[in-house]
């Protein structure tokens, strides 16, 4: 089998395995389920930014929230959250674009930085704007939808929603990455001025990478507030950016299986290491440090690690000595 | 006075230091055109001021008839200008052949038109014959960053053609280059220009490469030009001499 086949193969495994894992959790298994279906989607698009086109964010949750919030809005209006839908992808895609532009002056942990500043000015309007958000209290009972008289009220329903969201977003992605956008962002991403002097509009695909980032999280953020069934601002909030971050760079910045990898270590280890309270986060630090020191590449790129561990990797009988 | 450039009085100052200092010449279609000089010459500088990447203090810029002077490298890129770095430049998380793709993908069709495009835009086999030409072949599926120094520096000189610009500047393209490739480099070069007409400019150290390849030689002596002269013209002439080779 050439590699392409086996790579079908794995997708196809993947997508059973993901389909089918429902039926063997309850209540509270199906709820994580379905948050690590979320967070990966989000994931997906902050990797989009990140590791494909080499933009730094740390303002990701506040797309996140953009998305939740207009859902929240749109449940207590009467309206059902599928007008949020849009909605969220419209406004985080401008956004997106506004918050691009910082990335055209700076790069790196400035550009960090700045993202951080736009995570905290986001949060604190969803704190102190108490009409329309519900200050630090936040929205209370965010009901799941109905379709057509069909319950999707229930977990295991609402997980295969949140399934199917992750699926739609990742398959948008896919799309974006395979065509001709995801070259161009790979050489933004290596080389800024070297894009440029090859005619890669820089500019317009640095914008476009906060933009597309930022509306893929915006959409999985409309799913994430009937999945709680509240929201508050601190649930989006430059901490929950720094997570998103770290799952994207855990799972492996750049690769397409990335996020799906980290959003199961930051969705399912916390609960795994319960049991150390406060001192979840120690080891989670050192999870992540020896992670990075050892396999920069992130969980995606463990396989390829150890197999160039097991075997030296062979020279190339052609290569030119310099 | 009708060349495909024409450079004009160019100068770029920093401060009190005169990088470039009234330079003017002209590239005919066709040509290989070789600038040498010492370091701190102001070879560089000069093709970062024609080529956008620094605005020029005084002159001006002419390509193709229209005055090119002070575009963004953007705008050059599309106007048909290519141009290749002193240090290597390729995408190294991209393969080869995406490497080359990309070089030229930015031509075809509109930003948004690209998004639902086939992946390779029917560059496909351009590129293949790029890869063909530079003998790429057994490393075109491979990642352009776990290529040896050689290879790279193949790849980064095929994505500077790749988009068939109407002139090239190569800035350095022997700098540490094995001798072996440097004379399938040269070999390469010369074979574009022949059968493909490209033109080029080219900075280089290696007097051996320029002279067999270049039609003509310019020669830069702190910010200012030298001489301008056949390849045998500038190798006779006491002037270069006193000032390139110290002697």
């Amino acid at each position: 089998m050439t590699a392409g086949r086996w790579r079908l193969l794995g997708v196809l495994v993947l997508i059973a395995v993901l389909l089918a894992f429902p039926f063997f959790l309850r209540n509270y298994g199906l709820n994580l389920y379905a948050r690590w279906a979320l967070i990966a989607a989000a994931g997906i698009g902050l990797n989009l930014t990140v590791g494909y086109a080499g933009q730094v964010s740390l303002g990701h949750a506040a797309f996140l929230g953009f998305g939740a919030y207009l859902s929240a809005f749109a449940i207590k209006a009467g309206w059902t959250m599928w007008p949020a839908i849009p909605a969220a992808a419209l406004l985080c895609f401008v956004v997106g674009l506004a918050l691009g532009f910082p990335a055209l002056r700076v790069q790196h942990h400035y550009l960090a930085f700045a993202t951080l500043g736009f995570n905290a000015l986001v949060f604190l309007a969803m704190r102190n704007e108490e009409w329309l958000t519900g200050g630090n209290y936040g929205i209370q009972r965010i009901l799941r939808p109905v379709v057509f008289g069909w319950s999707l009220r229930d977990s295991f329903s609402y997980a295969y929603v949140c399934l199917g969201v992750l699926a739609v977003i990742a398959a948008i992605a896919w799309w974006i990455l395979r065509s001709p956008w995801g070259r161009a962002f790979a050489a933004l991403r290596d080389n800024p001025i070297r894009a440029e002097s090859l005619g890669v509009n820089v500019r317009a695909y640095t914008l476009l990478a906060f933009a597309i980032g930022g509306a893929l999280a915006g959409i999985a953020g409309v799913f994430f507030a009937p999945l709680i069934g509240y929201i508050d601002p601190h649930m989006f909030s430059g901490l929950v950016s720094i997570d998103l971050l770290l799952i994207v760079i855990v799972g492996g910045s750049g690769r397409f299986i990335g996020p799906l990898l980290g959003a199961a270590v930051g969705v399912l280890l916390p609960e795994w290491l319960r049991f150390m309270g406060d001192w979840y986060l120690v080891a989670f630090g050192a999870l992540v440090l020896a992670l990075m020191a050892w396999c920069p590449t992130g969980l995606a790129g463990l396989p390829e690690r150890v197999a160039t561990l097991l075997r030296p990797a062979p020279r190339d009988p052609a290569e030119r000595a310099t | 006075m009708s060349g495909l450039l024409s450079v004009a009085g160019l100068a770029k100052s920093y401060g009190a230091i005169k990088a470039v200092d009234g330079v003017s010449f002209e590239v005919e279609p066709g040509e290989i055109l070789g600038v040498i000089g010492p370091n701190g010459s102001g070879k560089t500088t000069l093709f970062n001021a024609v080529l956008g990447q620094t605005k020029p203090t005084a002159g001006n810029v002419r390509f193709d008839g229209r005055d090119v002077t002070g575009w963004s490298p953007l705008a050059l890129a599309r106007a048909g200008l290519g141009r290749t770095f002193q240090t290597l430049q390729v995408f190294g998380g991209l393969s080869v052949r995406d490497n080359l793709i990309v070089a030229a993908q930015e031509a075809e069709g509109s930003l948004a038109g690209r998004l639902f495009a086939a992946p390779e835009l029917g560059l496909g086999a351009r590129a293949e014959e790029m890869i063909g030409l530079f003998g790429l072949g057994h490393v075109a599926s491979l990642k352009a960053g776990a290529l040896s120094y050689g290879q790279q520096k193949l790849v980064d000189i095929a994505m500077a053609f790749m988009g068939r610009p109407r002139l090239v500047f190569l800035d350095e393209p022997a700098a540490g280059v094995n001798p072996r490739l440097i004379g399938e480099l040269g070999d390469l070069l010369r074979r574009l220009n022949a059968e493909r007409d490209a033109t080029f400019v080219v900075i280089e150290h290696n007097m051996e490469f320029v002279m067999s390849l270049c039609h003509r030689v310019l020669v830069m002596a702190e910010g200012r030009v030298l001489k301008v002269g056949k390849p045998e013209e500038i190798r006779a002439d006491p002037a270069v001499l006193e000032a390139y080779l110290g002697v």
